[in-house]
């Protein structure tokens, strides 16, 4: 049974001028499973990442998220969004906590685990993600790699069922990608159920499941990454690659 | 913070010292100025007089009230007992300080005499003036903030009933003069309450405390622009990095946002409570003495009012000036 199953989804923004980010979008996703979602940008991909734990609410179709309707308006989506953990492009992390703070928050406020309890789950995080040493320094002491391994670390420190990853790397230099990637590349070998918004190719082709390409609010083409990446069957997948790779 | 001159040619030693010297100059000359106007003019000025209205000492006499013969005077430390025996052999005593006595055993007294000194001292008018202004901007910039924030939230939120009120009131307050809002709350306002309350047998309210809603409502309006700009300037993405994890909204708020939003909030808020002590001069309209008032009452008095009007203008800067200190002391100290 899927974890994520989205039926017909759209999503359109109005200001300043009518965008339809997101047309007709379904997909179900299974426990366990990568999925990796690219395409230009505007294609719509974000959108339709941000709506799974609805930071964007969706306009029409339905989603179902670990057995819940999410886009029903009396669901407990705060319950929701604590399984579902979502790492940003540009890290977001609380700039006025420390690291260890950061990873905290939700624990003691939303799973209202002791103080000693989170801080347990977090430093097992810190030493996952290889910045357990930087536990008591604020965000901006770090480099954006480490800072994104932090943010890592701070959505799965909620234990969610699944991640979403919106771009991870495309703020980062170059040179501090392999290190946010081989965290991401960790989880999906753990079973991790993870839906990645990304340009990064070598990734799509070693840890995906399956690859979704997006061009203008539609999934044009679907399919593992061996078929993706080989033999695209669309024009526009093609014309895509073929600029990309 | 002065902005680094990086962008244009670089300045050096002998440009700091010669504009330094221009300002030392400058300084110099104004206050030379001001030294010989104020020797010109046709004015007496009489500094020594201030003190007074800063503290008074009031000296007594203690004054015999009978006909009679100082028996004895007993010491007991810094007091001394004088017992003064009438003609009729009837006894009274006078516990007076030991230091200023001025009478001896064996001395004879007639009624009216001065058997020591007294002194009594007690706050000036200019003293009383600068704690009642102190008092009445602090409670009403406490009640600013409370005010202001939760209308700096009201504002931003999706309620219209929320949003319009704050809009309401924001824009009503901004839009009318303080001095009329004063006038309203204490004639129409508190004679309204003041009525109500004798009729109902409870004590009518202290004209202060219509100075303070006054003043507090009057500020809440400022702050809670300065809140919701604050709220605004915080990065998007920091809520939408909190609710993601599952914090609710207030729960957002409180632990990430507002934090953050307080850095910026605080030069602003300083410059608010700043004119806030100095709109409270206008408070004296409505019979509370606070520093601008008594400063008047003491002109008055002393027919002194260039040395007066003069210290309660730096009386002003000092609270004013501490203000600026400690907001600039929790701004490095908030992240």
């Amino acid at each position: 049974m899927p974890i994520i199953s989205v039926r017909n989804i759209s999503k359109t923004f109005y200001l300043p001028h009518p965008v339809h980010a997101v047309r007709e979008v379904s997909l179900d996703i299974e426990p366990g499973e990568t999925v990796v979602v690219i395409g230009p940008s505007g294609s719509g991909k974000s959108t339709f990442l941000r709506c799974l734990n609805r930071l964007e609410y969706a306009d029409s179709g339905s989603i179902i998220v670990d057995g819940v309707d999410i886009l029903d308006p009396d669901c407990d989506i705060n319950a929701i969004r604590a399984e579902v953990g979502m790492v940003f492009q540009s890290f977001n992390l609380f700039p006025h906590m420390t690291v260890l703070e950061n990873l905290n928050l939700a624990q003691q406020v939303v799973r209202k685990r002791s103080r000693t309890e989170a801080e347990k789950r977090s430093m097992e995080l810190l030493h996952k993600v290889g910045i357990a040493d930087k536990h008591a320094v604020r965000p901006d002491q770090l480099s954006g790699g480490q800072q994104q391994r932090v943010a890592i670390a701070r959505a799965l420190a909620m234990d969610p069922k699944i991640m979403l990853f919106d771009e991870p790397t495309s703020a980062l230099d170059p040179e501090m990608v392999g290190e946010v990637l081989d965290v991401m590349k960790q989880l999906a070998r753990e079973g991790m159920t993870m839906v990645v918004v990304t340009h990064e190719m070598g990734f799509a082709r070693e840890v995906a499941d399956r690859v979704l390409f997006m061009d203008h609010g539609v999934v044009l083409e679907e399919g593992t990454p061996e078929h993706f990446f080989t033999n695209p069957q669309h024009e526009r997948t093609q014309e895509f690659l073929s600029q990309i790779l | 913070m002065h902005f680094s001159s990086a962008l244009d040619r670089p300045k050096g030693k002998s440009y700091f010292l010669l504009w330094r010297t221009v300002f030392a100059v400058g300084l110099v000359l104004v206050l030379w100025g001001m030294y010989a106007a104020s020797t010109s003019v046709d004015y007496i000025w009489r500094w020594n007089r201030v003190p007074q209205y800063f503290w008074y000492t009031e000296v007594k006499d203690i004054r015999a009230s009978l006909e009679g013969e100082v028996r004895a005077v007993e010491r007991s430390g810094a007091t001394a007992t004088v017992i003064i025996e009438g003609p009729g052999g009837e006894e009274e005593r006078y516990d007076v300080p030991a230091a200023t006595l001025r009478v001896r055993k064996g001395d004879f007294i007639s009624p009216g005499d001065s058997l020591a000194t007294e002194s009594h001292s007690r706050p000036g008018l200019l003293l009383e003036g600068l704690w009642i202004t102190l008092k009445v901007s602090a409670l009403a910039i406490v009640g600013g903030i409370v005010l202001g924030l939760f209308t700096g939230l009201a504002r931003i939120s999706v309620n219209p009933a929320l949003r319009w009120s704050a809009v309401t009131y924001i824009e009503i307050i901004r839009g009318s003069p303080l001095l009329v809002q004063i006038f309203l709350w204490y004639f129409v306002v508190g004679t309204l309450v003041n009525k109500i309350l004798t009729k109902w047998g409870f004590n009518p309210i202290d004209p202060l405390w219509y100075g303070v809603v006054a003043l507090a409502i009057f500020t809440g309006a400022y702050v809670a622009e300065i809140v919701r700009a604050g709220i605004q300037s915080v990065h998007r993405g920091q809520m939408e990095a909190a609710r993601s994890l599952g914090l609710t909204y207030a729960q957002a708020m409180r632990r990430v946002i507002l934090p953050q939003a307080m850095r910026r909030i605080l030069p602003p808020l300083a410059g608010q409570f700043i004119s806030l002590i100095k709109d409270s001069s206008l408070l004296g309209v409505i019979s509370i003495r606070e520093l601008t008032k008594a400063s008047r009452e003491v002109v008055s008095s002393s027919l002194q009012p260039f040395e007066i009007w003069i210290v309660c203008a730096v009386l002003y800067l000092v609270l004013t000036f501490t203000l600026s200190l400690f907001v600039q002391h929790l701004e490095r100290k908030a992240i």
